[in-house]
Formats: C-alpha cells, structure tokens, sequence
C-alpha cells in the first residue's frame, strides 16, 4: 500500500474523503480531550459549550431500593442517561452485586462486558457490565472505576457468557481477570506485545517485532 | 502428547480450519477426538481481526459508518440501523417517519438475504447442493434492490446517520411488493426439498441442543434461542425503527436441536416478508433526513443501543466526549458470543456434527474477529 512510505497526509487510503493526515494526527488527540469526569474549559476555550460531564438523573426503582439495603455504600451512585439506568458501584462489589441481580431480580442475561480507558484518571479504567433481564425486559449497566493493575475478580462464576468477554477485555486493555478459567487473548496473536484499545496506542501502531517475525514483511501498515 | 481416556483408547487432536470450507471463514476449531466422538473443542479465531473498535475511535461518526457493514458483511443493513440508532439516540434525536419506514423494508429484506445465504451453505455443509443454487438465486433479487436503491450489495452503507441520504427509486415500492409475492413460494419449495427430507431430518434432528437455560447463561441471542422456546425478539421487546406499528409473529420451537433452528429460520423469512408488505404499504411521505448538524458533536455521555440483527443481538455502546469522534465504540457482536456456545453443543456429539452445528449457529467470522 502507499501509505507504507509516507504515513502522514494523502497517502492514507481515503475512507471518506476529507480531513487528510489524521492517522498521524489521531495518537495526539485523546490526550488533548481528557477523560469524560472533569474535562474543565481549559481544554477547548469554545464559547456556549454543553456540560463537559454526563448529565444524569438520578435513577430510584425497587432494584436500587433492594441494591441500597444489600450493599449500601458498596454502590456509590444510581443513575439514568437518556433512559437508561446504570449504576457504579465499588470494584471489589461487582460480582456479588451482578449475582444479587441475577438471583433476586431476575437479570439473568449478561450481554456485554466492555472497558473504557481513560488515561488520565487515577482508577484508569471503566469497566462496565451490560446485563438485561427477559422477564422484566429491562437493561441496565454495572460499572467500575478500576486502576492500572487492579485485578478485578471474574464473573464466569455469575455468568458463563463473561468467559470470552473477559478474554477480550484483557486482549485488548491488558486488565487481567482474577480467577477466570482461561486467561489467555483471544483475537489477537498470543505472543503479541500490546493493548491496542487503550488510548497511548496509536491506530498505526503495531507489535512490529510479532509482524516481522510471523508475517515476514516490515510492517502491516 | 495425546491422552488416556476412558475407553482406553488415545485422544486424537485435530485442526478443522481455519481453511475448511464449511467453517464459513477462517474459523479454527481444534477438535479432541476420541474415535468419531467430540471431546472437546477449543476455538481459535481473531484470523479476520481489523480493529474495528480502533478505527471507531480515530474517524468521526460520520465517517465510521461504512466501517459496520464490514463486520457482518451478509447483513450490512441491519449494521448500519444499529450503529445509526445509536449515534442517534446518544444526539436524542429520531429519524423521520418516512426513514424510519424505507429503514425497515430494507433492513427486513437484509435479514431474508442473511437466512438465505445462510440456508444454501447450511444445506451443502449437510450434503444437499441444490438448495444453495435456489437460495442464491432469491439472495440476488434482494441485492438487486439493494443495488438500484443505493448502488452497492453488500455493503451498502444504506443509511445515514439521521435518516437516510437517498430517496428510494421510481418504481421501489412495487419491486419490493413483486419480491414478496414472487418470495413466499420459493419458501414453501424449500420446505418441500428439506422439511420432511429424511437425510435431512436425521441429520439435524436432536443435534447441537441448547437448552433456553444454556442459552441465556451463554448469552446465545436470535434465532437459536427462540428454536429453545424463548419467545423473544427485540422488535417486539423492545421496538426501535417503528416495529411497534407492523404484526408479526415470532416464531418458536420447543427442543432447541438443529431442526428447530432450521424451523425458526424459515418461518422468520415468511415473518420478514409480512413485515416487508405492510411497511412497503405505508411509507409516509415528508422529509428522509432529520435535523442532524453537520459537524456531528454528541454531548458527554454514553449510550447502549441494541437491535434484533438476522444472527441475534447486535449492539453499539458508544462513549461520547463531546468530539467529533467516539471516545469508545463497542460493538456487541451476536456472532461472537454465541459462537462461544459452539464447545457446549458439540461436546459428546460425532465430529460430524460439528458441521452442522457451525452451520446452524449461523456465524460471520468478519463479525466474531472485527
């Protein structure tokens, strides 16, 4: 491919058209918008702005009346986005709180396990857990502020489903699940070096030793 | 080295894929064996893996859009309304009705297209290499419209954040009618070639079964979890698009083997032609494209917005940092996790069957690796 020469400007294969040069662009641009809790104006020095943090209603139903009672101040916050409820509770209470959903209210299906990184925030990592439940035909999420290295405890012991989803959170965030079966990456080649989702990573980059040694060529890009 | 089991025999390992035909991709099962039996399995897959969560972060929404339907690229369609969905609900705004109405017709013909392709390959995994001549036959009519609507196939990029960009065609909506009375007897000679075929039959009958239970413990969604007898399809759960306006039934079964799965899926290519028929009735006329800016800047916040794809739940969790682009995309594949179910079904079946039950799960590796 062209861009194998000149990275920067034209030579990326124009998705879209517009805004050239952003592959190089791009690695910079997460740190110049910081983590979503408090951006501040410093940032962007932008006129009228909308609020730079999520506004949240709070969120009360007899599933955070019965959670309140049960884990008190394990969950520090109850809230609702655009209708949709979640809640952030403390990392070491996660799973009992995620089983006290499935056994109690029913929140049997685990549909997703995913992370957002943000870099500058001393518990790096949201980790967030999307649960629903058939016989309320309700979603909600689980989420947890998580540091660099914090191991937090597996959900393979609520949910099976969690097995690959953990796997992939670790392939791709390098955040290792404490008592799962199979800690292993799953899309990713096993030797390599790297976790590409989190924001340090550009989109260029790549474990150039793995492709150099497995591929045979001198880079992927 | 392999190991001792139980009949005093030694375990065979073997590699099916990630080059094997019926493993519909570059899907690696490693098989432990002892004589014809399934011992184990373990899946290897990430062969097709493109980051595509990665790009999400690094290209504006608009941008990103024709990214989805790489992932599942025999439904791009139905990407598309999903990932649309979201960036819409995380800006609170709808597209209009008109949109809404055109979304579906297209995404409900995108999911017969997604059963078709499925049923053809599914039949030749099994032995019967007529139905896939017919099944492709049917699939090119769908992609005809596809192709006169917005000039691609399979992946369409057929809407827009917002609505939709093109106006549908002179002549659309009696294309589509045409398609759908011209459809609904090629289901039925389907069924007549396999339903009571007794190869057929004995081949899927009681194979791969997941339970409703095992289902939601593995977070198996679409079609494999209504043939266990979970009456549950998020077009009616919980409606998005205008879904609440049509009648259709879900249809169900009760064992959850192979058959009811083939079952399931015939009778929801009947349901998407009801489908079809009364949305292709009554597309309003007004405006197709919502009041969207043209810098599309959600506000801070995120957002989860799943919709009932051809192969189960396809969801979008999107971050938004109030730029330009995604702060975190994540895709919730169907394929993905229900294949991770694929070691629960086969586990004492006949290597065989493992065939079938690739097949009957009906994966895309382009949306299991991303």
């Amino acid at each position: 491919m062209a861009d194998e020469q000149k990275p920067e400007g034209s030579a990326a294969p124009p998705p879209s058209g517009g805004e050239a040069g952003s592959p190089t662009e791009k690695p910079a641009a997460p740190a110049a918008k910081p983590a979503a809790p408090k951006p501040a104006a410093a940032a962007h020095a932008a006129p009228p702005k909308p609020p730079a943090v999520m506004v949240t209603a709070p969120w009360e139903s007899d599933i955070t009346q019965l959670l309140k009672e049960r884990f008190g101040a394990d969950i520090t916050e109850f809230s609702t986005y655009l209708g949709q409820n979640f809640l952030v509770a403390k990392p070491d209470a996660a799973i009992a709180i995620l089983e006290a959903l499935k056994l109690e209210l029913d929140f049997d299906y685990l549909v997703d396990i995913t992370a957002v990184d943000y870099p500058k925030r001393p518990e790096r990592f949201d980790l967030v857990y999307i649960i629903y439940s058939f016989a309320r035909n309700e979603r909600m999420r689980v989420k947890t502020m998580i540091a660099d290295g914090y191991r937090p405890a597996t959900a393979v012991t609520v949910h099976l489903a969690a097995n690959w989803l953990e796997r992939e959170v670790f392939d791709m965030f390098g955040i290792e699940f404490e008592g799962h079966p199979d800690m292993r990456r799953i899309l990713l080649p096993e030797e390599w070096v790297g976790y590409p989702l989190r924001k340090e990573v550009s989109i260029l980059q790549q474990d150039d030793s793995w492709v150099k040694e497995n591929l045979g060529i001198e880079s992927g890009q | 080295m392999p190991d001792a089991t139980f009949l005093d025999a030694t375990e065979l390992v073997i590699n099916m894929g990630p080059q094997h035909p019926s493993t519909h991709g570059v899907l690696r099962v490693i098989l432990k064996l002892d004589g014809e039996k399934v011992m184990g399995t373990e899946c290897v897959i990430g062969y097709l893996h493109r980051g595509v969560e990665k790009i999400g972060e690094n290209r504006t929404y608009q941008q990103f859009a024709p990214y989805v339907d790489r992932m599942d690229y025999v439904a791009a369609v139905s990407n598309g309304l999903g990932y649309c969905l979201a960036v819409e609900k995380l800006l609170n705004i709808e597209a209009p009705p008109r949109a809404q109405a055109v979304r579906v017709v297209l995404t409900e013909l995108n999911r017969i297209a997604s059963h078709l392709l499925w049923l053809g390959t599914h039949a030749l995994d099994i032995g019967a290499i007529t139905p896939v001549f017919y099944c492709l036959r049917e699939r090119e009519e769908v992609l005809k419209i596809f192709e006169n609507y917005c000039g691609a196939r399979l992946t369409t990029h057929a809407f827009r954040i917002g609505g939709l960009q093109y106006e549908t065609y002179d002549g659309f909506e009696e294309e589509v009618k045409k398609f759908c009375d011209w459809f609904i007897p090629k289901v039925d000679e389907y069924e007549r070639l396999l339903t009571n075929n007794r190869i057929w039959v004995g081949r899927l009958k009681g194979v791969g079964v997941l339970s409703a239970d095992e289902c939601k413990e593995y977070g198996v969604t679409g079609p494999v979890l209504r043939a266990a007898g979970v009456k549950w399809d998020l077009r009616k759960a919980q409606p998005y698009s205008g879904y609440e306006q049509y009648e259709f039934e879900i249809p169900t079964a009760e064992n959850g083997d192979t058959y009811d799965r083939y079952t399931v899926r015939m009778e929801e290519m009947r349901q998407a032609t009801r489908i079809i028929r009364q949305a292709v009735d009554r597309i309003p006329s007004g405006p197709i494209m919502g009041k969207v800016p043209k810098v599309v800047k959600p506000p801070v916040g995120e957002v989860y917005v799943a919709i009932e794809a051809p192969k189960g739940e396809l969801g979008y969790f999107i971050v938004s940092d109030n730029s330009t682009q995604p702060y975190r995309l994540r895709v919730r594949p169907p394929s993905f996790v229900n294949l991770q179910a694929l070691d629960r079904m086969v586990r004492g079946g006949l290597v065989a069957d493992v065939v079938a039950i690739i097949g009957t799960l009906d994966i895309v590796l382009g949306e299991v690796d991303r």
